[in-house]
């Protein structure tokens, strides 16, 4: 009886686990799909470019987050050195551009 | 050694077990004998070259055909030989020493490896179809672009088709060094030769698509008409020479880093001594990759980047000098006080490290930018960066070769002959290189393919020559060492060294098909070798004998790279005559196809019964 009942805990403690990931899953979503629409308005609307196209890039930024954290897992654990691999990554390419715009097409 | 490969077999089976199989040994294998290969071609490249310098305005060969075997030397050598070389010894070793039956992807390598050797082969067919490519290793834009004839075409699709394979490759050993280490094996418990080919794999995942885009632009310049780095359409040339250079400069780490780990295993073994400062060897390794991402500049300092340019990029490349610095004295340290072996792997690791010091130091000058104006295509640069490539890394793979010869074939290599090609070699490579730095300094430019009398190049051009030869006599030594070893040699023990600290050394060499009978329990850095001071003579296994999942043999990656490389040749020709569209189609169709048949049809593989291991004798 005393293992069933343990059982049943970690049971419940999965679902909780699970609920709660699905909440954020559903949060990220939403958030997303609002970022999306956020851009669209923003170019249909007649606002400055110079407050548009930041606004777009930051809401980019958010999204990519969003997807490598929540939809890819990045935030669960035996995540780090896939983490590692994609910062790295981004850092070689954030180089290779920063240099371009700078010595090549400035 | 399992009961079926024991038995004879005529050489048809032979050929179909090599063409389909995906054990991560015999792929080492392969990939050895094919750089092996390629090192004989490159290498006679360099003798016609330093042939046609031996004296002042030689016509030994014509100025076409002379930039064409430069072209092809530095090729050939750096993706043909020196590349595959190390993948070679990675794939063999590298999941020995971490305890794992084979490699992540095995149906991958085997792709990898075919991929390698159709770019290879495919870019030294263009010798009988109207000439090989011309424009330097480097292929830079605009000469690329208008070099005449098919040359540059194959370069392309060549270094496309292999360029693919090394990637795989790369992605391959880190999924395996990340996913599939035994049980213990932490990363800080990991050999120094594992570390180097993870970041070695780390280098090639990110460096290799800068080379990918930049041949694809170069592709479609060539070939389909576009403006890349066309100036008078709006083009920018230099766009070539920053994508090659993203690539080309950890390229370089890329093939020294491995060496560097060789270097790291033998020193312990033949010192008798744990390697001194593993910890900063491994953060070492780690500050020389990321920094190595950060100062290709260094290569384009007289293209008129602007002095602050040149000096961020001067300054990033110098301090490349601290780890590698670091390294140096680590090695040093190794050896001090230890009871130390000298063996013919042990010269070559003794040989490189003066020899490596040389090219580190010139390499500090050639990275002044203000100097480099003075060294820039010039002979010191040649000196310079073959000092630290055969200095490095061809006496890295020599060196590795020998201390792991017995675990990749079985057989421990003649020591006497090794020591003669040591000494042959090491006396021509100092020869060749030693006064190119003198020749540089005195303005002799890189890629003329004559020199005038009477300018103080005379002497010092026939001793390089001179070296040269002395350099190809010990290869010969060293491949007559290899035939003689394979049908008089004995059979090595599993620890032939005897002083084995790594786990390679625990099984039997060579290792049966699944590595490892049972999975063996890591306790600390250098697990074998604390086994053998508690007074275990083998491994404390992790796990019961039980069945060995192991993957099927496959003729799929074979079939698919034939598909890639008709491609390649519809690709180069259809400039021509548009029939030839048909080869690029049809080529794609068996490669499409290929791998369509490996989407839909599942592989379980089979299993190795414990019945049957029980049998087998340890």
């Amino acid at each position: 009886m005393t293992n069933n009942t343990n059982i049943d805990k970690i049971n419940s403690f999965q679902k909780q686990e699970q609920k709660q990931e699905m909440k954020h899953q559903v949060i990220t979503f939403v958030l997303m799909i609002v970022f999306t629409l956020i851009a669209f308005l923003a170019v249909a609307s007649d606002l400055d470019k110079i407050f548009v196209i930041p606004l777009i890039l930051i809401l980019a930024v958010v999204q990519v987050g969003f997807q490598f954290y929540y939809f890819m897992h990045m935030k669960d654990k035996g995540h780090e050195i896939i983490s590692t691999l994609i910062f790295s990554g981004i850092w070689i390419a954030a180089v290779a551009i920063l240099t371009f715009t700078t010595i090549i097409w400035w | 050694m399992s009961i079926a490969s024991t038995q004879k077999r005529g050489f048809g089976a032979i050929l179909w077990d090599y063409l389909t199989t995906v054990d991560h040994k015999k792929i080492g294998n392969m990939y050895i004998a094919a750089g092996a290969f390629f090192f004989i071609l490159g290498g006679l490249e360099a003798l016609i070259i330093r042939i046609q310098l031996v004296k002042p305005e030689n016509d030994f060969i014509s100025a076409g055909l002379y930039n064409e075997m430069i072209t092809m030397h530095g090729t050939t050598m750096i993706f043909f030989a020196a590349t595959p070389l190390l993948i070679g010894l990675m794939n063999a070793i590298m999941p020995l020493q971490i305890g794992a039956r084979d490699v992540a992807f095995p149906f991958l390598n085997s792709l990898g490896f075919w991929l390698f050797l159709a770019g290879g082969l495919l870019m030294n067919c263009s010798w009988f179809l109207g000439g090989a490519p011309d424009a330097g290793w480097t292929a830079y834009a605009p000469l690329s672009v208008v070099s005449p004839g098919h040359g540059t075409d194959f370069y392309v699709m060549g270094l496309q088709l292999s360029g693919a394979g090394t990637l795989m490759g790369g992605i391959n050993f880190l999924v395996t060094i990340v996913t599939m280490r035994a049980p213990g094996m932490t990363y800080m418990r990991m050999p120094l030769f594992t570390w180097t080919t993870f970041i070695a794999s780390v280098l090639i995942l990110f460096a290799f698509p800068a080379l990918t885009v930049g041949l694809f632009l170069l592709m479609f310049d060539r070939m389909f008409g576009s403006a890349f780095f066309d100036i008078a359409l709006g083009g920018n040339s230099i766009i070539w020479q920053h994508l090659f250079w993203i690539f080309g400069h950890p390229e370089v780490y890329i093939l020294i880093l491995p060496a560097f780990g060789m270097f790291s295993e033998i020193l312990p073994v033949f010192s008798k001594k744990r390697l001194f400062g593993y910890t900063s060897m491994v953060f070492a390794t780690i500050l020389i990759a990321f920094l190595g991402f950060m100062v290709w500049a260094h290569h384009m300092f007289t293209v008129g980047l602007g002095p602050t340019a040149n000096a961020i990029f001067s300054v990033a490349t110098m301090a490349i000098a601290v780890p590698t610095g670091i390294k140096i004295f680590n090695w040093l340290a190794t050896m001090w006080g230890g009871s130390i072996k000298i063996n013919s792997a042990m010269l070559w690791t003794l040989a490189f490290i003066p020899s490596f010091t040389i090219g580190g130091m010139t390499g500090v000058m050639v990275a002044i930018s203000t100097a480099d104006y003075q060294y820039h295509d010039t002979y010191f640069v040649i000196a310079h960066f073959h000092y630290v490539i055969v200095g490095g890394v061809v006496f890295g793979i020599l060196a590795g070769l020998t201390y792991w010869w017995p675990k990749l074939f079985g057989k421990v290599l003649n020591e006497t002959l090794g020591k003669i090609a040591f000494w042959l070699f090491f006396i021509g490579f100092h020869l060749t290189f030693f006064i190119q730095h003198f020749l540089g300094l005195m303005g002799m430019p890189r890629r003329y393919w004559v020199f005038l009398e009477g300018q103080g190049l005379d002497t010092g051009n026939l001793i390089s020559t001179i070296g040269a030869f002395l350099m190809a006599i010990g290869s010969v030594v060293f491949v007559y060492n290899v035939i003689i070893t394979s049908i008089k040699g004995e059979k090595a023990p599993a620890d032939p060294w005897g002083d084995g600290r790594t786990l390679e050394w625990s099984i039997p060499s060579p290792p049966p098909e699944y590595n490892f009978k049972q999975l063996p329990l890591v306790r600390g850095l250098d697990p074998l070798w604390i086994e053998k001071m508690e007074g275990n003579n083998k491994m404390t296994p992790a796990e019961p004998l039980d069945d060995i999942h192991m993957p099927n043999g496959s003729i799929l990656p074979f079939i698919m790279t034939i598909g890639f490389t008709i491609a390649s040749f519809g690709f180069i020709y259809q400039v021509d005559h548009s029939a030839w569209l048909i080869a690029v189609f049809g080529g794609m169709a068996i490669a499409l196809g290929t791998m369509l048949a490996r989407s839909l049809k599942d592989d379980d593989g089979y299993h190795i019964h414990k019945e049957d291991l029980e049998k087998e004798v340890d």
